[in-house]
């Protein structure tokens, strides 16, 4: 068996800014170094992987990219630490190191034949593009897509000409927001909880997937509740810092749970009488 | 196999013989007991209570390399732990033996951690069985260990004065005592008999106890009781409840790079006492204050993990109360656990 402490070696096919800004966001497109590492690679939407260089370190990210995209893998990464410094100042024809994939997915399969609702704050967005991605790529076993996100200003919007094409091409319905009004925004304005109830989906057949910071999750699984879904029909991932990322090093856990293995995905009826999994 | 035993006056010729291997054993540092390699079986001090910081960092290291790198080069130098040689922990306790093997189901639940499994192949656990308790906060059969348990170990050894009786346990404690059958004789029929009363006196000299019953339950019902805050009151966050624990195994990974680009990726024992061990990048803390800390530390041992593993993550070796700078001790916070509602 491998190592699982071992690293692969990617390399960046592109590199480019999402979001400006001092914790901006930057997306790598990457494939293996080693082609061969492809045919025992193979990971589902929600899942993850510790990226890093050594010599710096590495930390946990979500593949923001479907399985169903081939020939490479996506990571969207804030700026943040020594770590996503580092990352950032790489560029395309660089190299990093990924290890993974790693934690549980979406539970895509079970969700045939409902509709889905993705609600996304933010960087929060990135373990939902891969869903929106498979259903998309799988369209016919789905019912109706509805996404909606939003983020502090227009410019903070992840994915943007993604949520254009995505809504011209009748695959989904989208709704976005900003916090606050901006000339010429088309769109919503106000926070994505109050989004939420003003596109008010139905609970009926349905599942709602929401990520992002943790005051938002907090007001839209109240507003969930409100709309009538029930605990079992609502996901979310929990994110904390991790250090092995295999359920070993020991700091990732929510009480009984590790997020690294048990998760990052989870459902609201899995977690919600575990106080810390909203510390 | 049949027991034996191992007069005193052939104890260093035996442990001449282990030499061989890579032996570990009690020795004397300064002004504690110590587990370290012996070269010269004088080293060996077999007469004492127990060691300060417990065998585990033999198979669990406070620093090991994972792997090495050099910059410019993407070629990982996987570190290889067959090279440290096949060991053998001489005179462990029997908690300290106990607290592997509930070690091993976490290092080899799901993925299997490489470094730690490979030096628990290559290790052979030689106890020593406590005649008296070694502290006054032993606890262990409160957990279901016992002063002459075998649990974890290959081989036990019980001092009976001008010799020890030596029973192998396993293939690997089996293997040991052909090593040393030039050195072993054959013990009285009677033997037996007399380490099992000297068992029954030793554990009824053991002076603490607490009833574990339900406790696991229990523990995440009393998520925001006041309790907390009382018992973590006098903490100062040093770790050495955890570091000095044998079945604390909480780690961090860290990169060092040396000269010319050159470096290692490393793991070393963590703390969840430390503040910076849940800290996200973002400066967001879910275990803020060492109340949150502490439930932890406690909740871990005596809910999470018999949860997962189905065995409590505490040998009661007593180690966390007697060495608490601040006189914390986890068998009060447990009858406040039980007391609580």
């Amino acid at each position: 068996m491998k190592n699982p402490y071992i690293p692969y070696e990617v390399k960046i096919l592109e590199a480019r800014y999402e979001t400006p800004g001092d914790r901006c966001i930057k997306t790598f497109k990457v494939t293996f170094a080693d082609e061969k590492v492809w045919d025992t690679w193979s990971h589902l939407p929600g899942q993850c992987a510790m990226v890093g260089i050594p010599g710096v370190g590495e930390s946990m990210f979500c593949i923001s990219s479907s399985p169903t995209e081939k020939g490479y893998l996506r990571f969207s990464i804030m700026k943040m630490g020594k770590n996503t410094t580092a990352l950032h100042e790489l560029e395309a024809g660089d190299s990093f190191y990924v290890r993974g994939p790693l934690g549980n997915n979406f539970p895509l399969e079970e969700w045939k034949g409902k509709n889905v609702i993705t609600i996304g704050g933010g960087i929060g967005q990135a373990p939902l593009r891969p869903v929106i991605q498979w259903i998309r790529d799988n369209r016919d076993d789905y019912g109706e897509l509805t996404v909606i996100y939003g983020a502090r200003t227009s410019a903070d919007h992840c994915f943007k000409d993604e949520f254009e094409e995505l809504n011209s091409c009748g695959d989904a319905c989208c709704h976005l927001a900003i916090d606050v009004e901006e000339e010429g925004w088309p769109h919503f304005v106000g926070f994505v909880p109050q989004l939420l109830m003003e596109v008010s989906p139905s609970p009926e057949n349905a599942i709602a997937v929401t990520c992002g910071p943790p005051i938002m999750i907090k007001f839209v699984l109240q507003n969930l509740e409100k709309l009538g879904f029930t605990p079992d029909q609502v996901y979310t991932t929990l994110e904390n810092r991790m250090k092995c990322g295999i359920g070993k090093c020991g700091r990732c856990n929510v009480g009984h749970l590790y997020v690294c293995k048990d998760g990052p995905v989870f459902s609201y009826a899995q977690i919600k009488d575990i106080p810390e999994a909203f510390a | 196999m049949a027991v034996k035993k191992l007069n005193k006056d052939k104890e260093k010729e035996a442990l001449q013989e282990l030499t061989k291997f890579r032996l570990i054993a009690p020795a004397k540092s300064d002004e504690v007991v110590i587990f370290k390699q012996i070269t010269d079986p004088g080293e060996a001090f077999l007469e004492y209570g127990n060691s300060t910081v417990p065998p585990k960092k033999v198979v669990f290291p406070q620093t090991e390399t994972l792997f090495r790198f050099q910059r410019g080069n993407p070629e990982l130098r996987e570190k290889n732990v067959e090279e440290e040689g096949t060991t053998v922990i001489f005179g462990l306790r029997p908690c300290d033996a106990r607290a592997m093997s509930i070690v091993d189901r976490l290092f080899s639940w799901d993925y299997e951690d490489p470094y730690y499994l490979k030096r628990r192949e290559l290790t052979t656990l030689v106890g020593l069985a406590c005649v008296e308790p070694p502290s006054i906060n032993c606890f262990c059969t409160s957990l279901g260990g016992s002063p002459f348990g075998t649990e974890g170990l290959d081989m036990l050894l019980a001092d009976m004065g001008d010799h020890y009786l030596v029973r192998a346990l396993t293939e690997k404690g089996e293997k040991l005592q052909e090593t040393l059958s030039a050195h072993l004789e054959d013990a009285p029929a009677e033997e037996e008999k007399k380490a099992e009363e000297m068992a029954a006196r030793a554990e009824g000299k053991i002076a603490r106890s607490i009833n574990t019953e339900g406790i696991p339950e229990k523990l995440p019902t009393l998520w925001e009781h006041e309790l907390w805050k009382k018992v973590s009151a006098a903490c100062l966050g040093c770790g050495i409840c955890t570091y000095l624990c044998p079945t604390c195994h909480c780690f961090d990974i860290q990169d060092e790079v040396e000269e010319m680009g050159e470096g290692r990726r490393a793991r070393m024992w963590d703390s969840c006492m430390f503040s910076e061990y849940t800290l996200h990048a973002s400066g967001h803390n879910p275990r803020p204050t060492r109340r949150e800390r502490t439930r932890n530390r406690i909740s871990h041992k005596y809910s999470y993990y018999p949860k997962r593993f189905e065995v409590i993550a505490c040998v009661g070796c007593g180690r966390c109360i007697n060495l608490c700078p601040v006189n914390i001790d986890i068998l009060e916070i447990l009858e406040q656990v039980v007391d609580a509602s």
